[in-house]
């Protein structure tokens, strides 16, 4: 089952939304917002980016105007979260209901009545000449469509912005020490804004992956739970790129494993125990790999100017 | 308060009981949406045919949460909506709790079962649709091994799975069947991405014909099929259209003709309650062959599954029905 191609395959194909929304919230949770409007900026994302293309657009201005769009509502979110310094909790959620709402609102009202499904040539895969007949994993890593390679390209980005730049610095200054920040000089409620911004245009690519690389239509409530998964997977990554690459992809093997255990199970245990089996074992290490967790210290702290 | 005021009072009441002897039908959507593809989209069509023939429009509602069914069925009978049609085995208990309440209202439940005076049940056989769509999957498979996908694991689409497990073997004792369900919670119904990743584990195995009962998520299987030059069976609505060339069939269920008739026999009342039982031979379940699948459909095919049609019927082979005894038999 290990070896089989089809089975890396998937799991690199599941893993993609994922990385890139986890990908996303970490850069909202560096800079020290939680942001719970993911699962709603993710499900705008995969509406515009399908509307986009199904309106006549071609599929890269799509996934641009996923990310615009990602990033307004990631702007809107900073507006109360940041600027106003309101509850993370509060902002995330009404996001998340504001958005997937809309999300169903604008599609219904540009499709009232379809009866056959409109689908949309989707983006296509890409297999990387020499890298992709090396076997099994070379099929199942280099044969994918461009947004798959997209996502794994935003893990070492994301580090090396994080890490090696004086930007990255900056993020995770205010993420950690506020006070800090301010007093190097460093404007803490524009970094936080553009982290978030910059975060949810990610997510919201994530949610164009879904409808316009590896399916072709837009239903509701498809995302699934998927953005509430990369919150936890931000944990499980202690809030490192790398290790948030690990955990998507970790998660993506058990659900993929899931699926084909399912098949080959017999009566004896039920396969709804395999069903759970990913939540369970992210739970599992989550627990594991959080232990020694350093979070941001100053996560979910909204920062006032002028005040101590 | 004195009669003069009394008087306007009552003639609105009467007024108002005058429009109430035409009360406008009302339709409840599950979770899905009506344009679901699928079993809601049936609803819709039949809904929609009753007003372009009627003229009488009706009122609807598309439930996007578990809390809704029984606010929204509610809120229709206060409104007078008579009679009032729930589509989906998801509303029977608020069908009940809202039956009661309002006795005097008609309310027709499409795939559950729910008694009470006031109440019409219509439910399908799905086993028998089913039976024939696997026969023609055993028929057209070249692997011998078909696959299943079920949206949330409940007992009506095990009756699916079941029905078609029992046409596949029918056809080939030694075919061997792969199942899947998508998940336990309504979630399963909605999540393309998923049964198209499902479809494509099962076609790693070696199947070649794959059966969705899984609502939206059933789009996706039929799109991994297309895309991997393999074959699907729709369901519920006629499906061919969405992937010509590789939609084997579809199992219908003319759930556009039960919430038509439910409409229309409000209207001109001949509605009755009861559980009204549709199969083969009422015509309320069967397979769509149309010009999308007739290549695929070649007439020695076709003359098999309508034999076994035929005998099913009357009553020659009997199709068992999971839901009887919650088992399936080997």
């Amino acid at each position: 089952m290990f070896v089989s191609v089809g089975f890396w395959a998937a799991t690199v194909r599941m893993a993609t939304p994922l990385i890139f929304g986890t990908i996303g919230e970490l850069i909202c949770e560096r800079a020290g917002v939680l942001n719970l409007g993911i699962e709603g900026i993710m499900t705008f994302g995969a509406m515009i980016a399908w509307m986009w293309v199904y309106q006549g657009g071609d599929l890269w201005t799509a996934v641009a105007v996923a990310a615009g769009c990602g990033a307004a509502w990631g702007l809107l979110h900073a507006i109360f979260s940041v600027y106003l310094g309101l509850s993370q909790h509060v902002t995330g959620i009404g996001i998340t209901l504001l958005a997937s709402s809309l999300s169903y609102f604008s599609f219904r009202l540009l499709l009232p009545d379809v009866s056959t499904p409109p689908k949309i040539q989707p983006f296509e895969s890409i297999a990387i000449p020499g890298l992709s007949e090396i076997p099994v994993l070379g099929e199942a890593l280099f044969t994918q469509t461009a947004l798959t390679y997209l996502a794994l390209a935003t893990v070492p980005l994301c580090w090396y912005v994080l890490y090696r730049t004086p930007l990255g610095l900056a993020v995770r200054m205010v993420g950690e020490n506020p006070m800090a920040a301010a007093s190097q000089g460093l404007d803490v409620l524009a970094i936080r804004a553009g982290a978030v911004c910059t975060g949810s245009a990610l997510m919201s690519m994530g949610g164009a992956f879904l409808t316009i690389s590896v399916f072709d239509a837009f239903y509701f409530e498809m995302i699934n739970g998927r953005g509430w998964i990369c919150i936890a997977l931000v944990i499980f990554a202690s809030w490192r790129p790398g290790k948030a690459l690990f955990g998507a992809l970790l998660f993506a093997a058990f659900d993929a494993l899931q699926i084909r255990v399912q098949q080959a199970s017999s009566t004896l245990i039920p396969y709804q125990f395999f069903l759970m089996l990913p939540y369970v074992l992210s739970i599992v290490a989550l627990i594991i790999m959080s232990r020694k967790a350093a979070y941001p210290k100053a996560l979910l702290v909204p920062f006032r100017r002028g005040e101590r | 308060m004195s009669p003069l005021r009394v008087l306007p009072a009552l003639l609105a009441l009467s007024l108002a009981s005058v429009f109430a002897a035409e009360p406008q039908p009302a339709v409840v959507f599950d979770m899905g949406g009506k344009f679901d593809k699928s079993f809601n989209e049936g609803v819709y069509n039949g809904v929609e045919r009753f007003r372009e023939e009627t003229g009488i429009a009706y009122r609807e509602f598309e439930v996007t949460n578990e809390t809704q069914r029984e606010q929204a069925l509610r809120k229709m009978a206060q409104r007078g909506s008579d009679p009032i049609v729930g589509v989906g085995f998801a509303q029977g208990p608020a069908i009940e709790t809202v039956g009661k309440m309002f006795p005097d209202t008609r309310f027709t439940i499409i795939d559950s079962v729910v008694d009470l005076p006031n109440v019409q049940s219509v439910v399908f056989k799905e086993h028998e649709g089913s039976f024939l769509v696997g026969m023609l999957a055993a028929l057209a498979s070249e692997t011998g091994t078909v696959g299943f996908i079920g949206g949330m694991d409940i007992p009506l689409i095990r009756k699916f799975a079941c029905g078609y497990e029992q046409g596949v073997k029918f056809v080939n004792p030694d075919a061997q069947v792969i199942q899947n369900m998508t998940g336990t919670t309504p979630a399963a119904w909605n999540d393309p991405g998923k049964g198209a990743e499902l479809a494509r584990s099962q076609f790693d195995r070696g199947v070649d014909v794959v059966y969705a009962a899984a609502g939206g998520t059933g789009i996706g299987v039929y799109q991994a099929a297309a895309d991997a030059d393999k074959l699907a069976i729709g369901v519920d609505s006629n499906q061919n259209h969405l992937q010509p060339g590789t939609m084997l069939t579809s199992m219908v269920k003319r759930v556009d003709v039960a919430a038509y008739n439910a409409f229309k026999s409000g209207a001109d009342g001949s509605w009755q309650s009861g559980v009204q039982v549709l199969g083969l031979a009422e015509g309320g379940v069967g397979w769509a062959l149309d010009e999308y699948n007739e290549a695929l459909v070649p007439a020695e095919m076709r003359a098999q599954v309508e034999q076994a049609e035929a005998d099913i019927i009357a009553g020659k082979v009997q199709v068992h029905d999971y839901m009887q005894d919650n088992n399936c038999p080997d």
